[in-house]
């Protein structure tokens, strides 16, 4: 069997259509799940998570240092239990507070990570102890309602 | 008179459900006769030109288009949230998830699909095939599944062409037409993008359409009444009902894919 211009030109088809799906994968795309391998998992408590997704980035200082990795619903406590996977690269004090913070007015909403001052670090299954729950748009303007009608009240 | 109408729709509806089971049959027969395409790549290569390299040109430019119009939507009703910076993630979503495959699908039906057909009927209306049986060689693994495995090979890579088309239409008109920050729109497109949920469904979307339209195309034209009104009637249905097909099928691979992603 000879070696055609046919074959030349099925051969760049299939050397483009590649390049095409590489430019993809590695230009448009990227993988957001950090690997369980290079990874520490943290858990932290809130009373309320609004609406705060799994696979929502973790930042600190505004650099995305993580993922939620699991929310679950703690029966016991009546609260949500995070899982926080986090890089392994970044290692957070004991005393780190997680806050759960929207960007933006619609934006999605993400945990805020506020490193502590302890010299211990947290490691893997730790739990972070200090915790702000979200905002939720209803409480606030259910609190200011009520600040409303107290002012408004005789004396 | 209406005893007629009835026994016209209850023949029609066991017509229908015929052609199903024999589609289905034939599909398998394809499948296990694929031996030849692989150990003869020859073939199959000669029909990845025919299906695969000439469908390019139709596939390029309309992906440049489609993501060029992208753009200027996209722009249009962002900037009304102040939100240009995310024209790169309007783009690239919506091509990789769904332009991409699905408009790729239905220009390859019609373009390859219809040729398909229109050949493989032709080949039957003229004997070929037959001729071909008292030779002892097989017609469905020497014509049919070379022309199956080539359309099944290029359909991803056509939707894969059609969507870097479109992302580079989508970055010609939005980044230096009408200048959106060319940082944030591939930086804020790379952080939302993700290889599995998004690119690689893309792609399973891409090669279920390839399987899909290649099997109508082949059946029509083996199907067909050999005649030249046959034929012609084959190659019509073969557009109508695999770009049907396409889309109904994107909803359901939608519906599993992408229900509860968050």
């Amino acid at each position: 069997m000879n070696k055609t211009v046919l074959d030349l030109w099925v051969g760049l088809f299939v050397v483009a259509g590649i390049a095409a799906l590489l430019f993809l994968a590695l230009k448009v795309g990227s993988t957001s799940v950090v690997s369980a391998s290079n990874s520490y998992e943290v858990v932290a408590r809130f009373d309320n998570i609004g609406g705060l997704k799994p696979r929502a980035p973790i930042k600190s200082a505004g650099v995305v240092v993580g993922r939620v990795a699991d929310i679950r619903f703690d029966n016991e406590t009546f609260e949500a239990a995070v899982t926080l996977r986090l890089d392994n690269r970044y290692a957070f004090p004991k005393d780190t507070a997680a806050a759960i913070m929207t960007s933006g007015l619609l934006g999605e909403q993400y945990v805020g990570l506020e490193a502590g001052g302890d010299s211990k670090m947290l490691k893997d299954q730790d739990q972070i102890f200090i915790t702000q729950s979200a905002v939720v748009l209803e409480n606030l303007i259910g609190r200011f309602m009520y600040g409303q009608a107290q002012e408004g009240a005789p004396q | 008179m209406l005893k007629r109408s009835i026994e016209n729709l209850g023949n029609r509806a066991i017509q229908a459900v015929w052609r199903i089971g024999f589609a289905a049959r034939f599909f398998v027969a394809v499948l296990l006769h694929s031996g030849t395409a692989f150990r003869r790549f020859g073939l199959t290569i000669r029909e990845m030109y025919f299906t695969g390299v000439l469908s390019l040109i139709i596939i390029l430019v309309s992906g440049l288009f489609v993501g060029m119009v992208l753009g200027l939507q996209g722009y249009e009703t962002l900037q009304t949230y102040g939100a240009e910076e995310a024209l790169g993630i309007l783009v690239a979503l919506s091509l990789v998830r769904e332009l991409g495959p699905v408009v790729a699908a239905l220009l390859f039906a019609s373009r390859a699909g219809s040729a398909i057909t229109a050949e493989i009927g032709l080949m039957k209306a003229t004997e070929q095939l037959s001729a071909m049986e008292m030779m002892a060689v097989d017609p469905i693994a020497r014509v049919v599944a070379p022309r199956f495995w080539a359309g099944v090979i290029s359909m991803p890579l056509l939707a894969a062409l059609f969507s870097a088309m479109g992302i580079f239409g989508g970055y010609l008109v939005g980044v230096q037409l009408i200048g959106v920050d060319e940082g944030a729109f591939w930086s804020q497109m790379k952080s939302a993008v993700d290889l599995e949920q998004d690119i690689l469904n893309g792609v399973i979307k891409s090669v279920v359409f390839g399987v899909a339209i290649t099997t109508i195309a082949l059946f029509e034209g083996y199907d067909a009444p050999p005649t030249a009104e046959g034929v012609s009637g084959a190659t019509t249905r073969t557009v109508v009902t695999s770009s049907l097909v396409v889309l109904a099928l994107d909803f359901v691979l939608t519906a599993f894919m992408f229900r509860g992603l968050n």
